[in-house]
């Protein structure tokens, strides 16, 4: 079967706007889901969650958020660290507060909290833009960061300041604290990173995917055609921070268990997440799995092959692996300055007229 | 409802029937800070015409486009539209009531395909709230559809069909200026105002937008404003046209009426210095 929409005719424009309109990647879609969900499962072992497959998820949903903030909505933000930060405790808090929710509503409500603070931070929005709004939004890393690791209401007054997560079960499995299997930790999070790839799909393709992109890429434009600017980038803050809410909520509870806000939310998450989010590609969907593949597995992948295939010793390893990343980043830039969903796209259009250009 | 008198209209020679007054500008001045870019202009717009407003560079023309759209807030004067006194407004609001318009340097949405680009003129046709949306249920998909039926209406109508898909950044100028009429078409607008469509094009673009202008004006009544230096073109197109000078009105009428005022010619041509 070659790729192309040859033959694949489209009698609705239900069929027309479908996300993947050529049946080769509908059939890889599906594959795809189904290795994830089925097969998976029943090869992960403890090793592979903790050091890839859990922070890949988590981080994609991140990715996910700050892309449609960045990528779709053109406001610049700083402040992801933060906001995961929010979602972690905020569920940290739910969790304490209310033992009985299940961790599944505990995880959504952080989201929804850490949503209403991003309008708050994102406000600033509507004046400044650019350089101007990272720098503002950078404010919100700082202040929030502070008010984690200073007001002890916020760790329940805790002698080391740390946040720690209780167990807590799905169907009968725990899925946080330190009884999880890597299986329930992988699940949950597969689940939501689904979840929330869908959620911004929908988002980005309907009628509110294209205000957000009308602002971004001409903001007086936009207003002239009738979208309200307040609306516009306040409800991408809102979605935006609901995602990385999510993503920081999970990455407490399932991944780190226990957390010091700055320590696993500094500035450097901000930035990690940010670089994902350039390097995966600003405005694609796809560009968030790619961004955190990339920066996620590649440097475990790296010193797989230098430490345990090499058989270089363990710290020039790591030396080498970040000189390595870098360098790739660089490489990556240069070749295609729009990331890696860019590059991706380029190839699927040369693969639909292979093997004859012309 | 102001005292607009009662006006029923009367039918062109081409057969074509012009309405009532639509719009009304009444003594508008706008000022930034000292310098006066309006001074004390009234017009009116009647439905279903062709209004051109011409003048030489630098003469207030976009500025007053820009009063119209509700970018701009004159210092004095009211705009009153559909009969009443319009109150201040942002952009997106005059949006909303009506009046879409196209830009004198193209404003289109680079990052989008054309097909996107004009189904966001359609904004406020679509009503879906977030959470719609985002399950992408209900509403949401229903409307989506329905719009892009509409959409697809003006795409045949403007002969772009072949690049639906294309992202705007691709397109050559000719088309972009065709995609943009398209943008503001899909809005459905009772006052479509138009910033130079013409502008940079060859005769044969300038023909066919002529020709797109014409028949939008013609199928869907559409009222039109418009801003063109081609003489040529605005004498053939427009109905009545506004002549600005220095933020002044210096003629309002048929075309034949302002080719041959003095004041006109004098604008454009200059006097001899006796």
């Amino acid at each position: 079967m070659l790729y192309r929409e040859a033959g694949d005719f489209k009698t609705s424009y239900v069929a027309d706007n479908q996300t993947f309109p050529i049946r080769f990647d509908r059939i890889g879609y599906y594959v795809i889901l189904g290795v994830a969900f089925l097969v998976v499962p029943l090869f992960i072992t403890d090793y592979w969650a903790n050091s890839i497959v859990v922070p890949f998820l988590i981080y994609t949903i991140a990715a996910l958020g700050l892309n449609i903030l960045i990528g779709y909505c053109g406001q610049l933000s700083l402040g992801t660290g933060a906001f995961m930060a929010v979602g972690a405790y905020g569920s940290y808090k739910l969790m304490t507060a209310f033992p009985e929710l299940n961790i599944i509503f505990v995880i959504i409500l952080a989201g929804f909290i850490t949503a209403g603070v991003g309008v708050l931070f994102g406000l600033p929005s509507l004046r400044i833009k650019g350089f101007y709004l990272a720098v503002a939004t950078l404010a919100a890393q700082f202040f929030l960061i502070w008010l984690f690791t200073r007001q002890g209401w916020f760790y329940n007054y805790s002698p080391t300041g740390m946040i720690s997560a209780p167990t807590r079960e799905v169907f009968g499995y725990p899925v946080t604290g330190p009884r999880a299997s890597a299986v329930s930790m992988y699940m949950i999070c597969l689940c939501f990173l689904v979840a929330t790839a869908w959620l911004a799909r929908n988002l980005t393709r309907g009628s509110l995917g294209r205000q957000w992109m009308a602002i971004r890429d001409m903001d007086i434009a936009a207003e002239i055609i009738g979208v309200n600017p307040l609306m516009a980038k306040l409800t991408a803050f809102a979605v935006s921070s609901f995602f990385i809410g999510i993503s920081g909520a999970l990455l407490f509870t399932v991944y780190l268990g226990a957390a010091e806000a700055g320590e696993a939310f500094g500035i450097d998450k901000s930035f990690l997440v940010l670089f994902m989010v350039i390097i995966g590609g600003l405005g694609s969907i796809f560009g968030a799995f790619a961004g955190a593949a990339f920066l996620i597995v590649g440097p475990v992948m790296l010193k797989l092959l230098l430490v345990n295939t090499l058989g270089w010793p363990t710290d020039m390893a790591a030396h080498l692996e970040i000189m390595i990343i870098g360098a790739l980043i660089i490489v990556f830039l240069i070749a295609e300055p729009h990331g890696i969903a860019a590059l991706w796209r380029t190839i699927k259009e040369k693969l639909r007229l292979w093997p004859f250009p012309y | 409802m102001l005292d607009t008198q009662k006006d029923e209209g009367y039918t062109t020679a081409d057969g074509r029937k012009i309405g009532g007054v639509a719009m009304e500008m009444r003594n508008i001045t706008l000022r930034f800070g000292g310098v006066v870019a309006i001074k004390d202009i009234s017009f009116d717009i009647r439905w279903g015409e062709i209004r051109a407003i011409i003048g030489p560079n630098g003469a207030g023309k976009s500025s007053m486009l820009n009063v119209i759209s509700g970018s701009y807030h004159p210092q004095e004067g009211d705009v009153i539209y559909k009969g009443y006194k319009r109150p201040k407004m942002r952009p997106y609001q005059v949006a909303r009531m009506g009046i879409a318009r196209t830009f004198q340097n193209i404003a289109l949405f680079e990052g989008m395909s054309v097909l996107d680009n004009i189904m966001t003129g359609r904004l406020h046709h679509m009503k879906a709230n977030l959470f719609q949306q985002a399950m992408w249920w209900g509403k949401a998909e229903r409307e989506e559809t329905e719009n892009r039926a509409q959409v697809e209406k003006i795409i045949d109508f403007l002969e772009i069909q072949h690049i639906r898909k294309t992202p705007v950044s691709r397109l050559p100028y000719g088309l972009k200026k065709r995609v943009e009429l398209a943008r503001a078409l899909a809005a459905e607008p009772s006052i479509l105002l138009l910033d130079e469509p013409m502008a940079g094009m060859n005769v044969e673009e300038k023909e066919d937008m002529s020709r797109f202008i014409l028949d939008v004006n013609d199928e869907f009544g559409t009222t039109t404003v418009l801003i063109e230096h081609d003489m040529g073109v605005v004498m053939d197109l427009s109905d009545r046209v506004v002549v600005m000078d220095y933020g002044k009105k210096i003629g309002d009428g048929t075309p034949d009426e302002v080719r041959n005022n003095e004041e006109v010619i004098k604008a454009y041509l200059g006097v001899a210095h006796e």
